[in-house]
C-alpha cells in the first residue's frame, strides 16, 4: 500500500517537475542570450585574500563603484556592465586559469588586470594571444619583457618606471645644500621591492652617490632593528627602502627606536599610504619621503576624485578595507573609466581600434589626464615624493587634511617644502 | 663593518628575538613534539591571538599582553575542544596520519577565512606605551618593544617548564605519546591526558598571538609565513623539549640578528636553516632531545 502510494506520488511529482524543469529551461533559454546581449562583461582576477588582499578588495570596491556609475549613466554602448571576477588569492599560479575560464567559460567582452606585478604578469601570455586590450593596476615594469602594445598601465610611474619609481626622491635629496654624498639602499627579496631598489640602485649610481650599505631581506623578517642598526654604522646620508606593508612598519619602527641619524629616509615603501597603518605609526611617520599617488592636497583635486572618494568611503564602511581609499583606489576607477572612453569614443568592442585609441589619446579621469607611453607606462612619471609633517596624534582625521602628507616632487604638483634632514 | 656597539647591539637584538620565536613555538613544541599531533593550524591560532589582542585593544584600549593572558583558558578550552574532534574523528580510528594532517590544514582555513569575514583583510596593529621607545646607554639600544615580548616569553616558558615537570600532570603529558600502556597503569587516561596538553598549547597561542602583533602588524594569512621557521625550532630544539625551545628560539633569533648585521639579511634564513641541517646531521635527535 504504502509502495504503491509512494510510486504514484513519485511519478506525480516527477510529471510535475519535469514540466516546470521544462518550463524554466526554456525560460533560461530564451532569456540567456538576451541578458548577455544586454551586458557587456568585464572580466579579471584580483587578490580578495592573501598578502595583497587589503589593496585588492579597495580596488574591488573603487571598480564597483566605477560600474554603478557607468550603469546609473545609461551603461556602455547602451548596454549595462556586469563585472566578473574570481579571487586569485595573491597567489599567481592561479591567474593564468582564471583568465581562461573568463575568456572561455564565462565570455567576457573585455578583460583587466588584478591588482600589483606578480599578478599581472601571468595573465600576458593569455591577453596577448588573444589580442586583448589589457588595462593594468599597479605592475611595475610588467610590459619590459613582453613589449605588447595593447598594454595600458595606470599606475603613473611612467615610461623607465624602474628609475622614475624613486627619480623624486633623488632630485629633491640632490636639491639639498649641500647634497648628499653617501646612500644606504635596503629592499625585501620580492619582485616589486627588487625592481624599486634596482631602479634606485640605477639613480644613486648616475648621481655619483657612494653606495655604502645595499642588501635585501627575507619578506618573513620579524625584526628590523639589526638592519636599521648595520645602515646606522654606515652613518649614509639618505636611505632608500623598497619594502612592503609589514616591512614598512618595522623598519619604521626599528629606525625609531635606533635613532636613525640620516638626512632623508624612506622612498619605496609600501604601506605607509593606508590609513590603517598610518594611525598606527602616527608621530613616527614625521619626516619620513615616501612615494604615493594621491594625497589630499591642494594640487591634487582632480575633478570628480572627491566626489569618487565619497562614495568608496560609504562603500568600504564594515568591510575590512581602508577607509580613505587615497592610495591604489581612485587608479582602480581611473583604469576602468579609460576603458569606459576608448569604447564610447570609437563606439566599438573591436579590441585593435580600442588599442590603437587609447595609444593616441590622453583621458580625463578622477586621477586627472592620462596618455600613455609606446610601452604602455604614463607618458611621464607623476610618481609624488610626499613628505609626513606636522602628524601630532594617530587619529585618522589628521591624515584626510591638506598639510600632513606633503608634496615635494613633481614640481608641478608641489604643495610644500621639505623639511631636512629628516633626524631632525 | 665591524664594531663592539654594533656586536651588542646585534647580540642584544638576537636575544630579545629569538624570546619571541620561542613563545610562538611553545605551543607547537607541546602539540607535535610532546602529544604527537602536527597542528599545522598553530600559526593560524596565534593569529587569533592577535586579532583578540587587536580587537581589545582598539575598543576598549586593553594592553595587548594583558588580552592574552586573560584569553589564555578560553584557547585552553578551544584546544580541548579541538582535540576532543581531533581524537574522535582521526586518532581513535588510527587515522591520524594523513587525514589528521588534513583536519589541521581545515582548520588553518576555516581560522582564515572566518577572520577574513570578521575583520576583513586590512593590517591590524596594536597601541601600547612600550612601542616605539627604547632604552639606551651611548650607542646600545634595547627597544621595549623586543623586551617586554621577551620577558613575556620567558615568563610563560618558566611557568609551563614548571607545570610540566613538577606536576602530575604535567609528566603525564611529556610521557603519553612515549607509552600509553604505562601512563594507562599509573591510573592516568591518556585521551584525558592529550586533550589537557592540547589545550595547554592552544592556550599559549593566546599569549603568542599578542606578542606577534606588538611586533609586526598582522593580516589574517601571515601566520602561514611562519610556519616553517616555528617547525625549525621545534625540531632543532629536540621534539618536545620545553627548555630546548627556548634555546633553539634564541640560537636562531642571535643567528639570525648577527647574519643580518655582519653579512646582509639576505643571508640570515640560510644561516639559520643551515643550522637546523647542521643539528640534524650531527645531533638527529636535536639540541634537547634524547
Amino acid at each position: 500500500m504504502f509502495m504503491k502510494s509512494f510510486r504514484k506520488t513519485t511519478l506525480g511529482g516527477w510529471l510535475k517537475r519535469s514540466l516546470a524543469t521544462a518550463i524554466i529551461a526554456g525560460a533560461v533559454a530564451l532569456s540567456a542570450p538576451a541578458q548577455a546581449n544586454d551586458t557587456i562583461k568585464i572580466g579579471f582576477s584580483m587578490a580578495l585574500t592573501g598578502g595583497l588582499a587589503g589593496a585588492g578588495k579597495g580596488a574591488l570596491i573603487a571598480m564597483q563603484v566605477w560600474a554603478e556609475d557607468v550603469n546609473a549613466k545609461g551603461g556602455l554602448l547602451g548596454k549595462q556592465v556586469e563585472l566578473v571576477y574570481y579571487d586569485d588569492q595573491t597567489n599567481p599560479a592561479t591567474v593564468p586559469a582564471i583568465y581562461t575560464k573568463l575568456l572561455d567559460i564565462d565570455e567576457v567582452d573585455f578583460v583587466v588586470s588584478g591588482y600589483g606585478t606578480n599578478l599581472i604578469a601571468p595573465a600576458m601570455p593569455i591577453v596577448m594571444q588573444r589580442g586583448l586590450v589589457f588595462p593594468s593596476l599597479f605592475g611595475l615594469a610588467v610590459n619590459a619583457k613582453f613589449n605588447y602594445p595593447n598594454y595600458f598601465q595606470i599606475m603613473p610611474a611612467g615610461p623607465e618606471p624602474m628609475t622614475d619609481w624613486s627619480r623624486g626622491f633623488f632630485e629633491v635629496a640632490m636639491a639639498q645644500d649641500p647634497p648628499p654624498k653617501t646612500i644606504a639602499l635596503v629592499g625585501a627579496d620580492a619582485e616589486f621591492a627588487k625592481n624599486a631598489v634596482n631602479g634606485a640602485r640605477t639613480n644613486a649610481e648616475n648621481l655619483g652617490l657612494e653606495i655604502v650599505y645595499d642588501e635585501s631581506y627575507p619578506p618573513k623578517t620579524a625584526d628590523y632593528t639589526p638592519i636599521v642598526n648595520a645602515i646606522q654604522a654606515r652613518n649614509p646620508d639618505i636611505v632608500y627602502v623598497g619594502s612592503y606593508p609589514p616591512d614598512s612598519v618595522g623598519m619604521v619602527k626599528a629606525a625609531t627606536e635606533v635613532g636613525l641619524k640620516t638626512k632623508m629616509f624612506g622612498g619605496g615603501m609600501v604601506g605607509l599610504q593606508f590609513a590603517s597603518i598610518m594611525t598606527n605609526l602616527g608621530p613616527k611617520l614625521n619626516g619620513i619621503v615616501n612615494y604615493d599617488f594621491w594625497v589630499p592636497e591642494p594640487t591634487l583635486k582632480f575633478e570628480g576624485v572627491e566626489a569618487f572618494l565619497a562614495k568608496y568611503q560609504t562603500a568600504a564602511e564594515g568591510q575590512g578595507v581602508d577607509p580613505l581609499g587615497y592610495y591604489l583606489q581612485p587608479y582602480a576607477y581611473a583604469y576602468l573609466q579609460v576603458l569606459e572612453q576608448a569604447i564610447t569614443a570609437t563606439d566599438s568592442g573591436d579590441h585593435a581600434v580600442l588599442g590603437e585609441y587609447i595609444r593616441n589619446n590622453s583621458f580625463d579621469t578622477v586621477v586627472g589626464n592620462v596618455s600613455f607611453a609606446p610601452n604602455g607606462e604614463w607618458a611621464k612619471t607623476r610618481t609624488l615624493m610626499v613628505q609626513y609633517q606636522g602628524i601630532a596624534d594617530n587619529e585618522l582625521e589628521t591624515f584626510t587634511k591638506a598639510g600632513t602628507r606633503v608634496v615635494l616632487y613633481p614640481a608641478e604638483w608641489k604643495s610644500g617644502d621639505v623639511n631636512y634632514p629628516y633626524a631632525e | 663593518m665591524f664594531t663592539v656597539d654594533l656586536l651588542i647591539n646585534a647580540l642584544i637584538a638576537g636575544v630579545l628575538l629569538g624570546g619571541f620565536y620561542a613563545a610562538v613555538s611553545l605551543g607547537l613544541t607541546v602539540s607535535f613534539g610532546q602529544l604527537n599531533i602536527v597542528n599545522i593550524a598553530h600559526p593560524a591560532f596565534i593569529i587569533l591571538g592577535s586579532y583578540i589582542a587587536y580587537m581589545c585593544n582598539s575598543l576598549w584600549g586593553l594592553d595587548p599582553i594583558l588580552t592574552g593572558i586573560i584569553f589564555i583558558p578560553v584557547f585552553f578550552l578551544i584546544g580541548v575542544g579541538a582535540y576532543r574532534l581531533y581524537y574522535e574523528s582521526f586518532e581513535r580510528k588510527d587515522d591520524e596520519a594523513l587525514r589528521g594532517l588534513a583536519f589541521f590544514f581545515g582548520v588553518m582555513f576555516i581560522i582564515e577565512v572566518a577572520l577574513i569575514m570578521v575583520y576583513g583583510v586590512d593590517f591590524r596593529t596594536v597601541q601600547a606605551s612600550y612601542i616605539g621607545q627604547s632604552w639606551k646607554a651611548g650607542a646600545i639600544g634595547v627597544p621595549t618593544r623586543m623586551f617586554v615580548p621577551f620577558c613575556v616569553a620567558i615568563a610563560m616558558f618558566t611557568v609551563v617548564f614548571l607545570y610540566m615537570s613538577r606536576t602530575f600532570n604535567g609528566r603525564a603529558i611529556k610521557a603519553v605519546a612515549q607509552d600509553r600502556l604505562a601512563l594507562q597503569l599509573m591510573g592516568a587516561d591518556p585521551v584525558k591526558i592529550k586533550q589537557l596538553g592540547f589545550g595547554i598549547s592552544i592556550g599559549t597561542a593566546a599569549l603568542a598571538g599578542a606578542l606577534l602583533i606588538i611586533i609586526i602588524p598582522v593580516e589574517p594569512s601571515v601566520g602561514r609565513l611562519y610556519i616553517g621557521q616555528v617547525f625549525a625550532i621545534a625540531v632543532l630544539a629536540g621534539l618536545g623539549s620545553i627548555p630546548g625551545t627556548l634555546v633553539a628560539g634564541l640560537v636562531l633569533g642571535v643567528a639570525e640578528s648577527l647574519v643580518s648585521t655582519f653579512f646582509g639579511p639576505s643571508w640570515a634564513p640560510a644561516v639559520a636553516f643551515g643550522i637546523l641541517l647542521a643539528a640534524l646531521a650531527f645531533r638527529p635527535q636535536g639540541l634537547f632531545g634524547r
